[in-house]
């Protein structure tokens, strides 16, 4: 219980951190001023508006008040789009989402298994093959995994989309594409794309921790226990290997989630990366502010829950915190 | 009575093949039944390697390349990874240098007894934990119920040594492997696991083969002594005979580096040199460079055991410590 106030206390001093760096953004490109009223505004003018928007109060002032609309989900309005930033941001990120999410599944669902199988079997042909195909994997850029992807599976074979989200339902405060057969078809291959780096890192991170727990003197004993071979492997030598894996686990779920702007371009997915890159080419601060923001919440939100789940598997980290 | 254990010309090689060099060369010895048998020697003699092959855990590229092994006159080596596994915590226990790293650090100490106990008896989980519980109780552990939900890293180096000489004792072995259990441990907890391992050994009838480079541990505890040097038998015979009127020259060696308490001198006698390494194991007798007495036919012929007093030992001169001068050099 302790535990876990003092983590929650330490993800609120990043957010605060990370809300400040957002509050900077405005300050450095820029007089927000010139933005809203034009050249030909006289300096009276200027100087009203100025007040009416509180720029002459302290730093500290305007900065209080930039968090608190922060926690009440208030960002201004965009400069290009003249809506609230809010509203665009709650548009495109349930497609990021779900992207994250189905890469990440891929990514696991693969990775974890093909990791133990390696490690397992370390002479194996399989394993020898796996190995060298994630060379590729790790070697490859992902814009081309997705052109090349698209290229087999949407222009030769005609199975997949190219582009887009396919149809989607809209549930009020989240629109999904998981629930429309044409939605599904759409976001396998972006997905794979997305998830297809993440597998083979998590594949070799869980190998590389496997062998090295099959070698460590608890598992020798328990081998001279003389447990079984499943009990041996999985209670033993995975559960071992989880805390690394939840780590880096978690650090890429937010990685995907963040960056996941190039696979976004080569699909054309209506998600907050392509938002951001416009955003980017714009300079549309309270917008870019915004995303930076919830980019650190999800990072700390993560690493929250990482540092929670590990707490459960490992008894050490438990203590280590009180 | 068959002996618990009995080790017929075991040979381990450095790989498979035909001039593999070989790490452990014809070693041959029995372990009586409740028996407590000492094994020494310097490192790399092949003390530990020899506990592994009877526990049948020899990773590659060490191979047994010939010899039998029988635990209570059954034939143990050759079996199946899955037939061996019926042996391994049943009927051979293994306690293991380091209790720091020798229990897995996310399972509590509770769940590791008695999934070993449930693993080879057939108990329900109510039974399973009754008995570990009785097991940590016999071995020392105060508040046995309690500990049972402690997590390794909760207990003291000399707690966790009990804890895995327990798991040694869970199924009522008959022969216990303990490679150097008290190397890790503070001096003042060295005796404490000692005479636990002597006292459950004779409350349970079990065999030891007590691996140890510490010639005090063989004093305190074991009935007979094995010597190793350079992966073959030295010598082997009663404690107390060979502890006080050693035949071999290396054991000779041994007892004379042991400081003694009532004398101070300015330097310890070492023996010179040192221990060949594998594969480069000069011609004759394996000791012979080291040996102050060595003979042309030390250099030239390996001598086998031969019985001296009540030991054997591989020497060609047995005995006779007067003509033995280890050159006194300077310790460190």
């Amino acid at each position: 219980m302790v535990f876990m106030l003092i983590r929650a206390g330490q993800t609120a001093g990043v957010l605060l951190a990370a809300a400040l760096v957002s509050f900077l953004l405005f300050r450095f490109v820029g007089d927000p001023v010139n933005n809203i009223v034009g050249q030909g505004a006289s300096v009276e003018e200027r100087a009203a508006t100025r007040e009416a928007l509180g720029l002459n109060d302290p730093a500290i002032v305007q900065f209080s008040r930039f968090v608190g609309r922060a926690v009440q989900g208030e960002f201004g309005v965009s400069y290009r789009f003249s809506q609230p930033v809010a509203d665009l941001i709650g548009q495109r990120l349930p497609a990021t989402a779900e992207l994250t999410l189905a890469a990440m599944l891929v990514a696991l669902g693969l990775g974890v298994p093909l990791g133990m199988w390696t490690a397992i079997k370390p002479r194996g042909v399989l394993t020898q093959t796996l190995l060298t195909l994630s060379l590729i994997g790790v070697a490859l850029p992902t814009f081309l995994i997705g052109i090349v992807l698209i290229l087999v599976f949407s222009v030769w074979l005609g199975w997949l989309p190219a582009f887009g989200r396919g149809a989607v339902t809209n549930l009020g405060w989240w629109t999904t594409g998981l629930l429309t057969t044409s939605g599904l078809r759409a976001l396998i291959l972006p997905a794979l794309t997305l998830g297809l780096f993440q597998m083979t890192l998590i594949m070799r991170m869980v190998r590389s921790e496997m062998l090295e727990i099959l070698r460590s003197d608890h598992i020798r004993f328990s081998r001279a226990r003389g447990l079984r071979r499943p009990a041996l492997i999985y209670r033993h030598a995975f559960r071992n290997a989880l805390t690394p894996l939840v780590t880096i686990v978690g650090l890429q779920f937010g990685n995907v989630f963040a960056f996941s702007i190039v696979v976004e371009t080569v699909f054309q997915w209506p998600g907050l990366g392509l938002l951001v890159i416009q955003a980017i080419q714009f300079a549309d601060v309270p917008l870019l502010a915004a995303y930076l923001l919830l980019v650190a919440l999800t990072f700390a939100l993560i690493n929250l829950a990482v540092d929670l789940v590990n707490a459960v598997i490992d008894p050490r980290i438990r203590q280590e915190a009180l | 009575m068959s002996p618990a254990l009995s080790v017929n010309g075991l040979t381990v090689t450095l790989g498979r093949h035909q001039a593999a060099p070989k790490v452990i060369d014809d070693l041959s010895f029995d372990v009586g039944p409740g028996e407590i048998l000492g094994m020494v020697g310097e490192s790399g003699a092949g003390k530990s390697l020899t506990g592994q092959a009877i526990l049948g855990l020899l990773d590659p590229p060490l191979h047994m390349a010939g010899g039998r092994i029988e635990v209570a006159g059954e034939r143990i080596d050759g079996l199946s990874e899955t037939a061996m596994r019926s042996w391994r915590g049943r009927r051979i226990g293994a306690v293991f240098q380091d209790p720091m790293t020798s229990l897995n650090p996310l399972l509590t100490i509770g769940r590791q007894l008695t999934e070993t106990i449930r693993t080879h008896l057939p108990m329900n989980a109510a039974s399973a934990r009754e008995r570990a519980i009785r097991l940590l109780s016999e071995v020392g552990v105060p508040a046995p119920e309690e500990r049972m939900g402690a997590y390794p890293h909760m207990l003291s180096g000399g707690m966790r040594q009990r804890v895995v000489l327990a798991l040694a004792f869970a199924c009522d072995p008959m022969l216990v492997i303990a490679d150097e259990p008290t190397t890790a441990l503070d001096v003042s907890i060295q005796a404490q696991i000692v005479g636990l391992l002597r006292r459950m050994c004779r409350e349970r009838g079990a065999s030891v083969m007590l691996i140890t480079h510490d010639m005090g541990v063989i004093a305190e505890c074991a009935d007979r002594v094995a010597v190793l040097y350079g992966g073959r038998l030295a010598e082997i015979g009663p404690a107390d005979t060979l502890l006080r009127e050693p035949a071999h020259p290396y054991t000779q060696g041994l007892m004379a580096s042991i400081p003694d308490m009532r004398r101070r001198v300015d330097m310890l006698p070492q023996i010179p040199g040192s221990m060949p390494r594998v594969g480069g194991a000069p011609s004759g007798c394996a000791f012979h460079p080291r040996c102050s007495r060595a003979t042309a036919r030390c250099r030239a012929e390996r001598p086998d055991l031969v019985g001296h007093g009540s030991c054997l030992a591989a020497c060609w001169m047995p005995g006779d410590p007067s003509g033995f001068r280890p050159e006194a050099t300077h310790a460190g």
